[in-house]
């Protein structure tokens, strides 16, 4: 096994694009240095980003952030700015392993590893994030939703980085909250997973939003339906009853070690809900 | 908050009962002490097993000839490299182990009895070189159905695991081979005419999962064999001398050729009292000629070490309408994974234990499963037949609007009853523990939305066993202390208090090691909640004896009788007037003039420690259970139990905790999940759910203290006790929660929001799941 840490991502480009055997992107370490010495993987290459610095920043950009791909949860948590802006979205990459996991663990890497129940992807999801890739036949940007595929599968090409994710610019009265459903407190991986973001008018109506599940599917899902069940409402009653059903009638979940199909399903109305709530009363005092 | 229940103070202790910081403590917590995979030697080998993907299969042949030539490898052992042992039972803590089955289990031989089940070792010079040499050996299977349920594995035509199991216990014998091991009964008075008089009867069903001991410390071992065959073995274990005699009996070598040193352990809770890696480290390092290292990975401890047992449990329980119970009746069905031995006897005997009755009847059956042999696991099969009977007691007090606490004052067993698996009770402590949880702050706290309160109660026998500690009094006046139990969960710290009680010295001078095998006389394994008890009166023993010792050197000094000397207050004296005037000599002037009177000072106790007492618990629990996802949340716990006389009571407190902690998995989210093909699909911590810090609350504990009076200090063992009542404790906590009584655990969300919901579906009837 090769290691290599490029300090350019046009190098580390290269370096994936040119390996013949099985390569792999090293960020923060927490799945892929599991999946090695458990015998999941034996990559032929591993290609460390950590020494990339575009990847490993927080800048402004457009009215909004532009997060690096290797930044860990922590420093999203300790960043100035975004816990405030993005609460839910800090919430849910910091709600991944340990405080020790938090100091390594990437969001870029949550996505890459292509887990259905990965936290942050729906966080990134319900933000409207959208990533920006880099390969060998140069950048693109795609949105969060449109990278994986099913799981341990993604849209990138050989040699494809995901480099960063712009989350949009704020309107006021706007915020985000992710829940996820674990049998612990801690330490564990999302049995159901809900992210929404949304933005209120000035009487409190919700005039946009944006609804994500994990681990209810083959991939983290966007639920168009769930958001327009609170577009143009309060979150009143009837319109949570309705925000319910539609993530309800999204899931298309599976029986594993981890829950059951008609829990899953039960659940992650339960967490739209409360997510949709959460986030309402942190866009009214946004 | 901590809180203690005192009963007849038979003597002011000086030492006992206070809170001195733990011999072992600082290494701990800076990482110098050095656990089972922490030892190293020069030229040491990595020893790998290659463990069956198959839960039964036959082993039709073994390749190993690729394997063997691969640079690097040096030694492979497979089941030719050991001979078959007859069947034979040897008591080991508080399970029986047979070493026809015993050798099976280190390295199978007919068939593969579950999945992990270990075919092969090779030690090779590298970790990557030994895993591609377990690649490279071919193993011919004949894959077979298989069995993991107990009620399965007794029907007729279920998949026999042993073609010659006769059911024992069974007249006339069967004369066809079965799953069951063995039938036991145990019965007093007479259970019909007892039901016949019962104003209430409630007959229930419980299943309960395989949980694991999820000591965090993995099996790991160091073994060094001589060329002249003698060997060394370092290892984490509960029991070194029980190292030593299985290995030795494996193996066909002298007992005094193997001596085994037991490293810091980080936690056994009964699993580290068999041997899994010791003979095949042992084999592989006479075979390469080299030291040889194996350490399980958790994944690995998961598959193949053992668990406690799954069960199916039917309980009937009859009472008068005052709450006083007139019948007991119980069937147990408890897996024992891939050999028989589970804990269903204890499991039998505990059953009622907390209770004096009249009427009983218990019969058990040990059934063989497609699972990781079971092992020791905190009170052996008491707290599933527990969990079983208390569920019903709290059904029956529900049923008859009586208080469960009263319930359980009016049936508690004290002094002289007959239990009803043979003996009758000395002092015990039920009663008072009970009166403390009534009074307790808990009890009577208000609870809040969606939560619910439940109690139940607990017991376990406790053993003695044989023992040796070795007290040394050093030149300078302090003390070394030599004692042979594994020190689980703070026996140092005790043992060094004792001693310092009786010989009127400080704690601090007391320096406690636990001895290898060669150093001390026989000590038999920590399990039983044996080892503050058994090495505890052997250290009082030995300071006893040393005393004893330092009354002769005295007299000898002081050239007048042995019975004109005494010993007051930490020092030697004249006896009175009479004896002359001699100035009073505590042990560091003994320890300065033991060379000129007769040699170095040592006190030595090597018993068979009799008279281990029972400990009773009672624990109270708070249970809030989301009504929209069924997750429930332990918002409040206490723990109140019989430490007879709690020595360091921070240990005691620390032990009443960890049985709670482990107590709550087991009711709310451990369990083994297995695919169709009988493989385990959450062989870690991820998907093996303990609960983690954050999921438990303080627990709080109140110790009673009723002296066990065969203990010179009243100690009683209190390991064990801590983990029976939680989960009926929490089962009916949730029933108060949830409106829905479980009879099945792990009562995990899944289960609980189910449950529910066909209750709301019913129109709110009661249901029962």
């Amino acid at each position: 096994m090769r290691y290599e840490a490029p300090d350019t991502i046009d190098a580390a480009v290269k370096l994936l694009a040119g390996e013949a055997g099985l390569a792999r992107v090293l960020a923060g370490g927490t799945d892929l240095l599991v999946q090695m010495r458990s015998d999941v993987v034996s990559p032929d290459l591993v290609v460390d980003i950590k020494k990339i610095s575009e990847l490993r920043q927080v800048k402004e950009e457009a009215g909004g952030f532009r997060v690096g791909a290797a930044v860990t949860g922590a420093e999203l948590k300790e960043h100035a700015k975004l816990p405030k802006a993005w609460p839910g979205l800090v919430e849910a990459a910091n709600l991944i392993g340990s405080t020790q996991v938090q100091g390594r663990a990437t969001m870029g890497g949550n996505l890459c590893n292509g887990s259905p129940a990965a936290d942050s992807v729906p966080g990134l999801i319900a933000a409207g994030a959208t990533a920006t890739l880099v390969g060998p036949n140069g950048r693109r940007d795609l949105k969060v939703e449109d990278i994986m595929l099913a799981p341990r599968k993604l849209a990138l090409t050989k040699g494809e980085i995901v480099a960063s994710f712009l989350l949009p610019a704020r309107p006021a009265r706007s915020s985000d909250a992710y829940l996820r459903f674990i049998p612990r407190t801690e330490m564990d991986i999302a049995v159901v997973g809900c992210g929404v973001s949304l933005t209120l008018d000035p009487s409190g109506t919700c005039t946009a939003a944006r609804v994500s599940l994990g681990a209810v599917a083959a991939r983290p899902l966007l639920v168009e339906d769930a958001a327009k069940a609170i577009i143009g409402t309060k979150l009143n009653h009837a319109a949570l009853a309705k925000l319910e059903a539609a993530a309800r009638a999204a899931c298309k979940p599976i029986d594993d070690k981890r829950g059951t199909v008609e829990f899953r399903i039960d659940v992650a109305g339960v967490l739209a809900r409360r997510a949709a709530l959460i986030a309402q009363e942190r866009a009214r005092k946004a | 908050m901590q809180e203690r229940v005192k009963k007849d103070p038979e003597r002011e202790f000086r030492v006992v009962g206070t809170r001195p910081i733990r011999p072992d403590g600082a290494d701990k917590v800076t990482g110098r002490a050095k656990f089972g995979a922490d030892f190293k030697m020069a030229g040491q080998l990595v020893g790998k097993v290659l463990r069956s993907p198959h839960a039964h299969a036959r082993i039709k042949g073994i390749d190993v000839s690729k394997a063997a030539v691969l640079p690097g490898v040096k030694a492979i052992v497979t089941r030719d490299d050991f001979k078959d042992q007859g069947s034979e039972f040897v008591p080991a803590g508080e399970m029986l182990v047979n070493y026809r089955d015993v050798v099976r289990n280190v390295l199978a031989r007919e068939k593969a009895l579950f999945e992990g089940h270990p075919i092969a070792a090779v030690a090779a010079t590298s970790e990557k070189i030994a895993r591609e040499a377990l690649r490279l050996i071919k193993v011919d299977y004949e894959v077979l159905p298989h069995v993991l349920d107990a009620v399965e594995a007794m029907k007729p035509d279920a998949p026999v695991l042993h073609e010659d199991m006769i059911t024992a216990g069974v007249t006339p014998p069967p004369t066809k081979a079965s799953n069951v091991a063995k039938r036991i009964e145990f019965v007093m008075g007479d259970i019909q005419k007892g039901f016949k008089d019962a104003d209430v009867i409630v007959e229930r069903e419980f299943n309960t999962k395989p949980v694991h001991q999820g000591y965090i410390e993995p099996h790991a071992v160091v073994a060094s064999v001589s060329e002249d065959g003698s060997a060394e073995v370092w290892v984490t274990t509960q029991g070194h001398w029980i190292v030593r005699a299985h290995c030795a009996r494996l193996l066909g070598w002298d007992i005094s050729k193997i001596r085994v040193t037991a490293s810091e352990i980080g936690g056994g809770f009964g699993g580290k009292t068999v041997v899994y890696l010791e003979p095949l480290a042992l084999a592989l390092s006479k075979k390469a000629r080299k030291p040889v290292k194996m350490v399980m990975n958790r994944e690995e401890v998961f598959r193949a070490s053992g668990p406690t047992s799954g069960a199916n449990i039917w309980v009937k329980i009859g009472a008068k309408k005052d709450g006083r119970i007139v019948a007991g009746e119980a069937i147990l069905k408890y897996q024992a994974g891939a050999f028989q031995g589970s804990p269903v006897q204890p499991g039998c005997m505990c059953a009622f234990a907390p209770y004096d009755l009249e009427n009983v009847k218990v019969v058990g059956y040990d059934v063989v499963t497609n699972r990781p042999k079971v092992a020791a696991y905190r009170a052996p099969g008491g707290p599933i037949s527990e969990y079983a009977v208390e569920s019903v007691v709290d059904e029956i007090a529900e049923q008859l609007g009586l208080d469960p606490i009263e319930m359980r004052l009016k049936n508690a067993a004290k002094e002289g009853t007959k239990a009803a698996y043979g003996p009758k009770f000395g002092p015990i402590g039920l009663v008072e523990g009970l009166e403390a949880a009534k009074g307790s702050p808990h009890w009577n706290a208000p609870l809040g939305k969606n939560q619910g309160r439940g109690i139940a109660a607990g017991f376990w026998f406790n053993i003695g066993g044989e023992t040796t500690v070795s007290l040394q009094l050093n030149e300078d006046g302090t003390l070394s202390l030599m004692a042979g139990t594994p020190d689980v969960g703070g026996l140092r710290a005790s043992l060094s208090m004792m001693a310092a009680e009786e010989l009127g010295v400080d704690v601090a001078k007391v320096r406690p090691i636990i001895a290898d095998t060669s150093s001390l006389g026989y000590n038999f394994l920590t399990g039983g909640s044996r080892s503050t008890f058994s090495s505890g009166m052997a250290t009082v023993e030995a300071a006893r004896a040393m005393i004893k010792e330092a009354c002769v050197r005295a007299s000898k000094l002081w050239e007048i009788p042995l019975d004109a000397v005494t010993w007051e207050d930490g020092k030697v004296r004249p006896a009175g007037d009479n004896a002359g005037k001699h100035e009073a000599m505590d042990l560091g002037d003994i320890a300065k003039i033991a060379g000129k009177t007769g040699g170095p000072i040592v006190g030595y106790s090597a018993i068979t420690a009799h008279g281990a007492a029972p400990s009773f618990g009672v624990h109270i629990a708070d249970a809030e259970v989301d009504p929209e996802t069924g997750k429930t949340t332990i918002t409040r716990y206490t723990v109140i139990q019989d430490a007879g006389k709690a020595v360091h009571p921070a240990y005691v407190e620390g032990q009443f905790q960890g049985g709670a902690a482990q107590g709550i998995g087991w009711a709310l989210n451990e369990e083994y999940i297995y695919d169709d093909n009988g493989r385990l699909e959450n062989p870690g911590f991820l998907d093996y759910r303990m609960p983690v810090a954050s999921d438990l609350p303080m627990i709080d504990t109140i110790i009673v203290e009723v002296p066990n009076p065969r203990h010179p200090y009243g100690v009683r063992g209190v390991g064990e006790t801590p983990i029976v009542p939680p989960m009926a404790a929490i089962a009916a906590a949730v029933k108060r929660a949830s409106g829905v009584r479980f009879f099945e655990l792990p009562m995990s969300p899944p289960k609980i929001l189910a449950g529910m919901k066909a209750v709301k579906a019913n129109g709110g009837a009661k249901a029962t799941t």
